[in-house]
């Protein structure tokens, strides 16, 4: 597991992206979400420290802001594991045994949706629909979309990502 | 048949660059209507065409257009957002528009922008739809590279920025004035209408939101004319729609079909009918926020007017089938769960009374429900129902659930009479 700083303040690089970002917009926070989750993708969660530089870089209170990132399900503000693992639990996929398939990932990584590995290597979430139901059940891997999932699947996707 | 909208999709490729769009004559539209149309002649021949909203609620688009203020110069900027944020459950449509063909998004939003007379237009995407983000922006660099974005476009002395905005997530923002309260960058609490956002929506200026389906039609119409669309659909609905099916049926998927396409034959002749071994129970004809329709009803016209007046809505015409090995209560549990879960939690019947709906359907399916259980549930459909609520979230989530307790009734008293659930 890679060792992620959350100690340290926003590069300037970083810092600039997000000042670029609010020039898209009326008003600087109309940028906020977006910031929250460019400041995301560096660090894998949005802390306290970062919560705050982006606030004063957006003219918001820290408060405010917080308000925002905790409303929104793809913007975390504790840390996470390298991967994240995003199951769809709607109804499509409900149908199709996602259930099954939850259960698969519980006992092959050893934690319940919400929790991350000891390792640090994954996180388990339940998400909405992923508007992949032709091929239900489906799930998120980072970026990455898979359907038609089953046992021998999970084994064979976390079998490959665990050996990278 | 015609497929306007899909005919430059093929799943197994990446989508065509601009050379490759153009070639299939791409960006005609936008030559046409900078070249020569006022931005009243763009909204005449949409409102001709009779186009309606493919995101849901079927407002007809042209109408929708011509209610934005005229004057820029008295009202300050307008915008143009495009509701990317696909997330009905079922729902698989705009995606494939997205990643299939960009460039024909792009076109739609350039001409909508200039019938609107905006010079900022932002495509509010689901964060969760990487690949679309990417073709996007690429689609979006090319674009301005040829001069169809950006300042005096084919020198018509028309400007427009298109940005991408990312969501950060949650099924509301799917709702247009909580779309708008997004992109403003605060929680997505939806607005009281009216002021509808064509009068005051994005920071309080005029602004029009459709959806990513509903725009692709918009340079189809304008390069073949209002009446070519109306054609298009088997009945009085103007068109091609992109339907779909997913559960249990053969081969689930989407395809580009005429307006009104019966769905027995998009079940049985699209889908492949039902898998060996599995009967029809029901069907949500275009989202989770849609009622049954029951399999003595298999012949209705997917359009907008023939699916209402049995009872149900077109939705997103993505359709949900229920098969009989699956349990009804199960079903409608995990409908009530995600409405519950996606509430925005601002007006009391949808924040409290959802997830009560959801613990009483837990309990039936557990075999610990009472037969009282059953009044309840139909008071929440009464108390949560349309007017009762800020926004349509409660009301669509009533619509499967009034209509589950209707046709599945002797299932909930099963349950509720052998103290366990059936199918388990």
């Amino acid at each position: 597991m890679s060792i992620v700083d959350t100690d340290s303040d926003l590069t300037a690089e970083q810092r600039d992206a997000i000042t670029a970002m609010a020039g898209h917009y009326d008003h600087k926070r109309g940028a906020c979400i977006e910031a929250l989750k460019y400041v995301q993708s560096h660090y894998r969660f949005v802390s306290d420290r970062h919560l705050a530089e982006v606030a004063t870089l957006l003219d918001m209170s820290c408060a405010d802001l917080d308000g925002v990132a905790t409303y929104y399900n793809l913007i975390f503000r504790r840390p996470v594991g390298e991967h994240v693992i995003f199951l769809c639990d709607s109804v499509s996929c409900w149908i199709m045994g996602r259930d099954a398939v939850n259960q698969r990932i519980r006992a092959r990584l050893g934690i319940e949706p919400g929790e991350t590995t000891p390792d640090g290597a994954y996180t388990l979430l339940p998400i909405v629909c992923l508007g992949h139901c032709d091929h239900a059940p489906a799930m998120l891997l980072d970026e990455t979309l898979h359907g038609d999932l089953d046992a021998a699947r999970i084994d064979t996707i976390l079998g490959i990502q665990s050996e990278r | 048949m015609e497929t306007p909208l899909t005919a430059n999709i093929s799943p197994d490729r990446e989508p065509l660059d601009i050379t490759g769009y153009e070639r299939a004559g791409g960006y005609r539209a936008v030559r046409k209507v900078l070249g020569g149309m006022t931005p009243a002649d763009v909204i005449d021949v949409v409102t001709r065409s009779k186009l309606r909203g493919r995101g849901g609620a079927g407002f007809p688009t042209g109408i929708k257009w011509s209610l934005v203020p005229k004057d820029v110069a008295v009202t300050g900027p307008h915008y143009l957002v495009v509701n990317a944020d696909e997330m009905e459950p079922g729902t698989f449509k705009d995606r494939l528009l997205l990643e299939g063909d960009p460039h024909q998004l792009i076109e739609a939003a350039i001409v909508a922008a200039y019938a609107i007379q905006a010079a900022t237009a932002y495509i509010f995407l689901r964060g969760e739809y990487y690949p679309a983000e990417r073709r996007l922006r690429q689609a979006i660099g090319e674009a301005a590279a040829r001069g169809y974005l950006g300042a005096n476009i084919l020198g018509s002395g028309y400007d427009l920025e298109i940005h991408v905005h990312t969501s950060g997530g949650r099924y509301i923002c799917g709702e247009e004035t909580a779309l708008l309260t997004a992109l403003e960058g605060r929680r997505a609490v939806p607005r009281a209408k009216p002021p509808f956002p064509q009068s005051s929506g994005l920071w309080g200026r005029p602004t029009v939101v459709n959806n990513v389906e509903t725009l692709c039609n918009i340079p189809h119409i304008v390069n073949n004319g209002a009446e070519w669309f109306a054609d298009l659909g088997l009945g009085d609905e103007g068109g091609t729609k992109i339907y779909g099916a997913s559960g249990r049926v053969k081969r689930p998927g989407a395809w580009e079909l005429p307006m009104g396409t019966p769905l027995s034959e998009l079940i049985e002749n699209h889908a492949g009918g039902m898998r060996d071994g599995y009967a029809l129970r029901g069907v949500l004809p275009g989202g989770l926020s849609t009622s049954f329709i029951t399999p003595e009803n298999i012949a209705v016209k997917m359009d907008y007017a023939s699916v209402e007046k049995i009872g149900s809505r077109l939705g997103t015409g993505t359709v949900i089938v229920l098969d009989d090995r699956t349990c009804p209560v199960g079903m409608l549990r995990n409908a009530e769960h995600f409405f519950a879960q996606e509430s925005c939690g601002w007006c009391t019947p949808c924040r409290d009374g959802l997830p009560w709906v959801e613990r009483l359907l837990a309990g039936i399916e557990a075999g610990e429900g009472e037969t009282e259980d059953l009044d309840i549930l139909e008071q929440h459909v009464g108390l949560l129902g349309p007017g009762r609520t800020f926004c349509a979230h409660a009301p669509g989530a009533m619509a499967p659930l009034a209509s589950g307790l209707k046709y599945f009734r002797a299932d909930f008293e099963r349950h509720i009479h052998d103290k366990r659930c059936p199918w388990a």
